[in-house]
């Protein structure tokens, strides 16, 4: 088990503010009426069935869905109470500060180290020695510093496939990131990689906001604070925020009749 | 475990037997498969063997140091010396790359990660196309639009190296565009995505992730078009001037090995006549040496990811 420190208290601050959010790929309509608030240094779930949009949701906040033509989002999304698809935001910018782990790693086909100091050089970072401690430190705390340390000029796609996630950790921890978003992180490693990628989270989020995508209920119970459930009744229609509570409330005792009918098994 | 009985045939509902003509089909088909790749290695071996046969003895009567190194091309004095013709393939070559790679690769990312897809299906066939146009009709072009131009530039009339540079670095871009454009296209989407995640804009996608990522693929490219620029003879032919010598400035005629040998293998008989073909053995080598290179830098490229 992660080590769960005291729960985040009820009146910690709003890092991310979602209000009414509406999201089209094209003609069709993908989520509809989403409102939540995601709490600063906390890790928090979406879950929910194949299809239902947590993704989608996941790639507003960083407007990683910018680059599919064709997609739109109305309402509102506030990164410390600023609007981030305001016009003249630059989403350059907003990614700078919001970090995103995919679920197949995907580092960069070049050095381990080069891997870490690519956002720090994004950035204007040219010091080696400066570089050096950026890589040390965040490759630490990724917990991939002892297995690298001595091989920081093999290629990134030299690693195992669990040390390769950890590396993109370690990517994103890089250029100190406010909010880490993770789009299903563990679906496509190893068991005992899962195991230190989530012991991770929990490290992390002392320092950092944490949006994390999964379809497997169990690791939402283990690793997050709060868990919002999404769902997709009708094929063809919007899905929608069905419940958004304290992970142990959701979990125990679901307010909603679908909540229940998804954690108990019953469908999905 | 003993064997299970089979049951008599007559009994068992059974699973159909393959019919005979479908063996042979089967069969016939693999050969056929079989005989078309024969087909292309031996005409590689036979032209090989026939170049090689005919060319030899150049280098036994001339010496194979002085044929290369030698620089006097003039047959009617029995002197065989290739240098002049040499430095012409190497010159025109380099030239056509160093305008040609640039345009292709700029075109290639242009195809892969710029244009939108109706862009892409119009700029596409074009440059595809470009590949396609008959390399006599690119010296014609050469000759009677460019060849004026450069000469209105230069003191001299336009044949020379130049003229031939610029039409050869437009018949290279297909090759190097195409190749270039599989090796961007061959990028797992996965590092476009995390590189504009980590809030990297297009152009330093491109130039910090991207082309570093294909940087191999690119090298092959520009490799074959290499081949392409030393073994173009037509287009050359019309726009070079044909002069075997080291000329004074890029703008002077010169001469490759390929011009020369078809300026030449009319009339040449005898010791000139072998010349000619050890010139072409020369010209065999380079390209067996390229692609050679090509197959080393992969296998090169496929130990650097896995780490060694």
């Amino acid at each position: 088990m992660s080590l769960r420190t005291s729960p985040v208290p009820a009146d910690a601050p709003n890092k991310i503010a979602v209000k009414g959010l509406e999201f089209y790929y094209g003609d069709f309509h993908a989520l509809t009426d989403i409102t939540v608030d995601i709490k600063e240094k906390a890790v928090t779930a979406f879950i929910g069935p194949s299809g239902c949009g947590k993704s989608t949701f996941l790639r507003c906040f960083n407007r990683m869905n910018d680059l599919i033509p064709g997609t739109r989002a109305e309402g509102l999304i506030a990164l410390d109470g600023q609007h981030i698809y305001e016009a003249g935001v630059d989403p350059v910018d907003l990614r700078r500060r919001i970090g995103m782990i995919f679920q197949q790693p995907n580092p960069f086909p070049m050095s381990i180290y080069d891997n870490v100091a690519f956002g720090p050089r994004l950035q204007g970072v040219k010091r080696k020695a400066e570089l050096d401690e950026i890589v040390q430190t965040s490759l630490e705390r990724a917990n991939l510093w002892k297995e690298t340390k001595d091989i920081l000029g093999r290629n990134g796609l030299a690693l195992s496939g669990g040390q390769q996630q950890r590396l993109c950790i370690a990517r994103v921890l890089a250029v100190e990131p406010e909010v880490m978003l993770m789009d299903e992180p563990c679906s496509a490693i190893d068991p005992t990689s899962v195991q230190k990628i989530e012991d991770l989270m929990a490290e992390l989020k002392d320092r950092i906001t944490i949006v994390i995508v999964t379809h497997n209920m169990q690791q939402a119970a283990r690793v997050s604070d709060f868990t919002a459930f999404f769902l997709q009744e009708v094929a063809g229609e919007p899905a929608v925020l069905v419940e958004y509570d304290r992970t142990s409330n959701l979990f125990t005792s679901p307010k909603d009749r679908r909540t229940e009918d998804y954690i108990t098994g019953r469908f999905g | 475990m003993p064997p299970t009985p089979v049951p008599p045939a007559a009994e068992s509902r059974g699973l159909q037997l393959v019919s005979r003509s479908t063996y042979l089909k089967e069969l016939a088909l693999k050969n056929l498969f079989l005989v078309c790749a024969c087909v292309a290695v031996a005409g590689v071996a036979l032209i090989f063997a026939f170049v090689g046969l005919r060319g030899w003895p150049i280098f036994a009567t001339v010496g194979p140091w002085s044929f290369l190194t030698g620089t006097e091309w003039n047959p009617t004095g029995a002197e065989y010396g290739i240098l002049p013709l040499i430095y012409g393939s190497v010159v025109v070559m380099l030239g056509a790359l160093v305008i040609g790679t640039p345009l292709a690769v700029g075109t290639a990312i242009f195809l892969s990660e710029i244009a939108t897809p109706r862009v892409r299906s119009i700029v596409r066939p074009a440059v595809e196309l470009l590949a396609g146009i008959p390399s006599v009709i690119y010296g014609f072009f050469g000759l009677i639009i460019l060849r004026p131009i450069v000469a209105n530039f230069t003191d001299g009339l336009g044949f020379g190296a130049v003229t031939a540079w610029f039409i050869l670095a437009i018949m290279i871009v297909p090759t190097i565009a195409a190749i270039s454009e599989d090796a961007l296209r061959s990028i797992p989407p996965g590092i476009r995505e995390a590189s504009y995640a980590m809030g990297a804009t297009t152009w330093q996608t491109i130039y910090k992730v991207l082309v570093p990522a294909a940087k191999i693929g690119i090298i092959d490219a520009i490799i074959l078009g290499m081949g392409r620029a030393i073994g173009e003879t037509m287009a050359v032919l019309m726009v070079v001037g044909n002069a075997p010598v080291f000329p004074e400035s890029i703008s002077e005629p010169i001469a490759t090995l390929t011009t020369q040998i078809v300026m030449d293998m009319p009339y040449a008989a005898g010791d000139h006549r072998t010349a000619l073909f050890g010139m072409a053995i020369i010209l065999f080598l380079v390209s067996m040496g390229l692609v050679a290179l090509v197959r080393l830098i992969s296998r090169f490229q496929t130990a650097m990811e896995s780490g060694r």
